[in-house]
């Protein structure tokens, strides 16, 4: 018993389980955000389901990919997959299952929403870490448009159909991932460099990174606004959302003009404070 | 300082109580009040938001003088605004070169005491202004009896400025650790009064 506590607790953090969170929270504030009968339970947990199988299936499979130049990196070189504590062939067959299971069920409960669903994990795994993670810093553009795909799959599942508000709010997420991304790579910067991982700030330097870090955050800031205005959200909760994103630019111009370690971190933080409000926010809206 | 558990949960509570403010509780209002608690609300959320992810390290920036500057005096407008119709353009034109002027000796070196009387002037009048003006308004029985509670909320703000005021110019009044206990709970005590003020009143 004791042994499958110790796998689970292994597998479990190698799910990402804060990121897989707030992505499956995108997803689902992207379902809500359709005003479907929301009380659906059966598809409300179908959609969580095969999003949180299908994320967490994709995470794990970026980690056995990575596994490798996770062992140079003083962040990760502890991970289950990098020390050994799980062998190489069973992190795979857990990854693939998750996924397949994950894509199943949400191609069997709509195409559409099936086909994003896949087109969110292929960019992730194949695209992202496989192909491009270790050739350009450019990657993180296609680790974004993956992580754009649950906020798209949900709107699509509760909509029937893509539509401009759910492409505005997947460009919000697409968007907001640099943020989040390249304030990390700063952050780590040695251990990428270890690694030999191509990053913006080993690429371009910090002044290019803290430049594109504060036109990211101004243009994700205001792709949530437009598609909270598209979704109809009532004045005060556009105030509150606008609030928020003038704290996410006040850091993004403060790391630009007065860049230092503690706004780097409080950068990291805020932003992902930032998008889970948006989600909350889009959810209160509707119910 | 650390900050305990506690200490974040208090100022994740402020920050939804004045995050229900801004979605909530100021609808129906005119334009200018609505913009003036926005940004009063406003701050204190991501004040909050950033307090809670820095840490109390945050107070020790200059930075922090600019912006708490903001609240008083962006709630005393949109009070005086709703209130005072004869005083609407002058204390709007107040509010601004009040905030400038606070910004300015902030930012750039000023000789003597110019920054601490144009601080003290400036958070004074907002400080006053939002502590008195609604128990005076409750008292004549021109707002409801609990509008009463903006003002206490107004003097909870002003003991709260007056105690880091003091501690950054280096006389406290209680000790460092005191007042950074007592931060959180009276952030909270704060924001509580506002919004019950503003909801019952």
């Amino acid at each position: 018993m004791s042994v499958l506590a110790t796998k689970f607790r292994h597998y479990w953090s190698l799910t990402k389980p804060l990121q897989t969170g707030l992505l499956l929270a995108t997803g689902l504030a992207g379902y809500m955000s359709a005003r479907c009968p929301v009380i659906n339970m059966g598809t409300i947990l179908g959609a969580a389901g095969s999003l949180f199988l299908a994320i967490a299936g994709s995470t794990v499979l970026n980690m056995w990919w990575d596994r490798d130049i996770d062992a140079k990196m003083g962040r990760t070189q502890h991970r289950a997959t990098s020390s050994g504590q799980v062998t190489e062939n069973e992190v795979l067959r857990v990854g693939l299952l998750l996924s397949v299971v994950g894509v199943g069920i949400a191609v069997a409960m709509d195409a559409l929403f099936g086909l994003i669903v896949f087109a969110g994990l292929f960019f992730d795994v194949v695209v992202y870490s496989i192909w491009l993670k270790r050739r350009t810093a450019w990657s993180i553009v296609w680790g974004g448009v993956s992580g754009a795909m649950p906020i798209l799959a949900g709107r699509t599942l509760g909509l029937g159909s893509i539509d401009w508000i759910g492409l505005t709010l997947a460009l919000g997420v697409l968007l907001w991932i640099p943020t989040h991304t390249l304030t990390f790579s700063m952050k780590f910067a040695k251990d990428y460099a270890a690694a030999c991982v191509p990053t913006f700030p080993s690429t371009y330097g910090l002044g290019f990174t803290r430049v594109t870090i504060a036109i990211s955050s101004v243009l994700a800031a205001l792709a949530m606004v437009i598609a909270g205005y598209g979704l109809g959200m009532a004045w005060g909760f556009l105030r509150l959302l606008s609030v928020l994103s003038v704290g996410l630019l006040m850091l993004a111009f403060a790391i630009t003009f007065k860049p230092s370690e503690r706004v780097n971190f409080g950068l990291f933080k805020y932003a992902s404070v930032y998008m889970l409000a948006a989600m909350i926010l889009v959810v209160i809206e509707v119910m | 300082m650390k900050m305990s558990p506690l200490d974040r949960v208090l100022l994740l509570i402020t920050g939804i109580l004045a995050a229900y403010q801004v979605a909530v509780g100021i609808d129906g209002f005119d334009t200018v009040p609505i913009i003036a608690y926005t940004i009063a609300f406003g701050v204190l959320l991501v004040a909050g938001l950033l307090l809670i992810i820095w840490g109390f390290e945050v107070l020790d920036s200059p930075t922090i003088v600019v912006v708490s500057t903001a609240i008083p005096l962006s709630l005393s407008l949109g009070l005086v605004w709703q209130h005072l119709a004869s005083f609407r353009t002058s204390y709007l034109i107040f509010a601004i070169l009040g905030f400038l002027a606070v910004t300015l000796t902030r930012s750039i070196p000023v000789p003597g005491k110019i920054p601490t009387i144009v601080l003290a002037l400036v958070h004074g009048i907002a400080g006053m202004t939002i502590f008195l003006l609604p128990i005076i308004l409750s008292v004549q029985g021109k707002t409801p009896p609990l509008f009463s509670f903006v003002g206490v909320g107004g003097a909870l703000i002003g003991i709260g400025g007056l105690l880091l005021s003091f501690l950054k110019a280096g006389r406290p009044i209680l000790s460092r650790g005191t007042i950074l206990k007592v931060l959180p709970g009276l952030l909270l005590l704060m924001t509580i009064c506002f919004v019950a003020g503003f909801k019952f009143g």
